[in-house]
């Protein structure tokens, strides 16, 4: 605090009580936030948590875990998220990296200007991001008939209701959190590092892979890890786009609750995706620390 | 065609090596707006089916949408959940932040990471957890119910605006104030908020969109007479392409971009 003052000397305990009093002060200001995220949050997900180990007996079991280790179609449901998932990030990396390049390269004023092609759809909802993709995948829709017509391909291509429509809406949605943090960290990186390198006699593409790369990889990878992480509990956009067939872990907790009404295993499933997304963050924590300490940000 | 021959940098790179980068960049750019925006002129459409470009325009899925009570009632429910919730989250969020940003207290970046967890658990789980939660209290189907969920959800977002706008804030002037003798209460709402005023109403704007978009909370807590607009368009997605939803859809672009240059608008003015 800026307004302690030596207190050597002076009224010592009268300071500390006041000091408290402040503190308590700012606990309750702070209190009912907690108090909301407690009643919205903790308990709730506690709550779930307790359910996933009570068994159909009604007593302490293990069952809902189990049933995971040995049924095959809950491997698949994994099998399809980690995979939905992971390509939904290299997808982005590979698509948003460019962009982050340009709008980073790009005079502040124009940034901001350019910027709202990212922002304008981040805060547009994603339910009516979605309906667009159905509409523009779909057998008589625009992309059909734009390829057909350049040629790249002959007869309508299902390209909705199945993996592609997926990865395609999910990386639309996903891809403003990778270039948010990543064009955070491009901004960051000093230009007179790029000029010493091409002082030094580093061509532009080798001064950019050696210089300039490695400097916007905490971004890139904290961006990574957003979409990544995102897409694990991702519902909407694989419901719809995925038409039933793409199956990943929040369409299958839904899918639980509506047919069987097996609290148990739906919250077991919860469980499992909100280890993993703790799993990845604790380690993105580490990772970028690390990051941090390497190049001395 | 000049400037292509001109640096594009002080180093050695031209305009002409870097076009790649700006056609790419266009590229990426108009894939992203477009999908955004093709809802609007997909509205106009007169056909039951969904064409692009139009062949006959109308506004007969306005007439629908406008004409339904099911939608009117479900956008009217949206709205008004999106209004509570910002009046609740903004207050809240706000105070949690200025009073963890004031505390220099050990325990404050902790409470701070523990109020932004609804940013970090899977909303599937949040959805399902207040489900089975508000089951128990016969929260389910209730604007109030939503409004408590959807708070959860904004107030993060309204404690990282004001935390930024803070810390470029100088808070010496609120110690001037109290060394003249203002109570705490009366510094913070003479001295301090009238310079985060803007940061405190693009926060108030993005917790009104936050639960104006918010489809997977909606689609378990919210039903019967309160069920929002997200989620019947979820279930009419789900189970046909009605092109009255290309209708709603647009009106929910307009919203979202509104709301958002408005706060691009206002977002640097508290300096």
């Amino acid at each position: 605090m800026e307004n302690r003052v030596d207190t050597a000397g002076i009224n010592e305990h009268e300071l500390k009580t006041q000091e408290a009093r402040e503190q308590l002060t700012l606990l309750g200001l702070a209190a009912p936030a907690v108090l909301a995220i407690v009643a919205i949050i903790v308990i709730p997900v506690g709550w779930l948590f307790y359910l996933s180990f009570v068994g159909s007996d009604g007593n302490f079991s293990l069952e809902h875990y189990q049933k995971m280790v040995q049924y095959k179609s809950y491997a698949r449901v994994f099998l399809i998220t980690f995979q939905v998932s992971l390509l939904t990030t290299v997808i982005c990396i590979l698509i948003g990296y460019p962009l982050a390049y340009f709008l980073a390269l790009l005079p502040q004023r124009w940034a901001g200007i350019f910027m709202l092609a990212v922002l304008l759809p981040f805060w547009t909802s994603l339910l009516v991001r979605t309906y667009a993709w159905l509409v523009l995948l779909q057998k008589k829709g625009m992309l059909n008939d734009f390829a057909i017509y350049i040629g790249l391909w002959e007869t309508p291509v299902k390209l909705v209701h199945n993996m592609t429509g997926t990865l395609i809406g999910m990386a639309h949605i996903m891809l403003p959190f990778l270039v948010l943090p990543l064009y955070g960290s491009m901004r960051k990186i000093e230009r007179d590092m790029m000029h010493a390198a091409a002082n030094l006699g580093a061509s532009p593409v080798h001064a950019f892979w050696k210089v300039y790369f490695p400097l916007s990889l905490s971004g890139m990878v904290a961006g990574s890890l957003i979409v990544f992480v995102l897409c694990l509990g991702f519902y909407v956009t694989p419901a719809v786009l995925g038409g039933g067939r793409v199956v990943m872990v929040a369409t299958q907790i839904t899918a639980i609750l509506e047919n069987q009404f097996d609290w148990g295993a739906a919250s077991a499933l919860g469980v499992v995706l909100l280890i993993a997304t703790l799993i990845i963050l604790y380690l993105a924590a580490r990772l970028l620390k690390f990051d941090a300490a390497l190049f001395g940000k | 065609m000049g400037w292509l021959t001109k640096p594009a940098s002080d180093t050695q790179v031209t305009h002409r090596d870097r076009l790649w980068l700006y056609i790419v960049a266009t590229i990426i750019m108009l894939l992203l707006v477009i999908p955004t925006f093709i809802v609007i002129p997909m509205s106009f459409s007169d056909s039951q089916y969904l064409e692009f470009p139009p062949s006959n325009w109308s506004v007969r899925w306005y007439d629908e949408y406008f004409g339904s009570s099911k939608w009117m009632r479900a956008t009217v429910t949206s709205l008004q959940i999106g209004v509570l919730t910002m009046l609740v989250a903004t207050p809240l969020g706000t105070a949690a932040a200025y009073a963890l940003f004031v505390s220099g207290h050990r325990a404050a970046r902790a409470v701070f990471m523990f109020l932004i967890t609804p940013m970090i658990v899977p909303v599937i789980l949040i959805a399902i957890g207040t489900f089975y939660a508000f089951g128990r209290v016969g929260l389910n189907n209730t604007i109030t119910g939503l409004v408590l969920a959807h708070t959860v959800l904004a107030a993060p977002l309204v404690m990282i605006v004001i935390t930024a706008s803070l810390r470029t804030y100088d808070l010496n002037q609120e110690l001037v104030a109290r060394s003249l003798g203002a109570s705490r209460l009366k510094a913070f709402f003479a001295i301090t908020l009238p310079q985060i005023k803007f940061s405190v109403l693009t926060a108030a704007l993005l917790s009104f969109l936050t639960s104006f978009d918010e489809v997977i909370v909606a689609i378990f807590v919210s039903g019967g007479v309160n069920a929002t607009l997200t989620k019947h368009m979820f279930a009419a997605l789900r189970d046909y392409i009605d092109p009255t939803i290309a209708a709603i859809s647009t009106i929910m672009v307009l919203v979202s971009s509104v709301l958002l240059l408005a706060t691009q608008f206002i977002g640097n003015r508290d300096k």
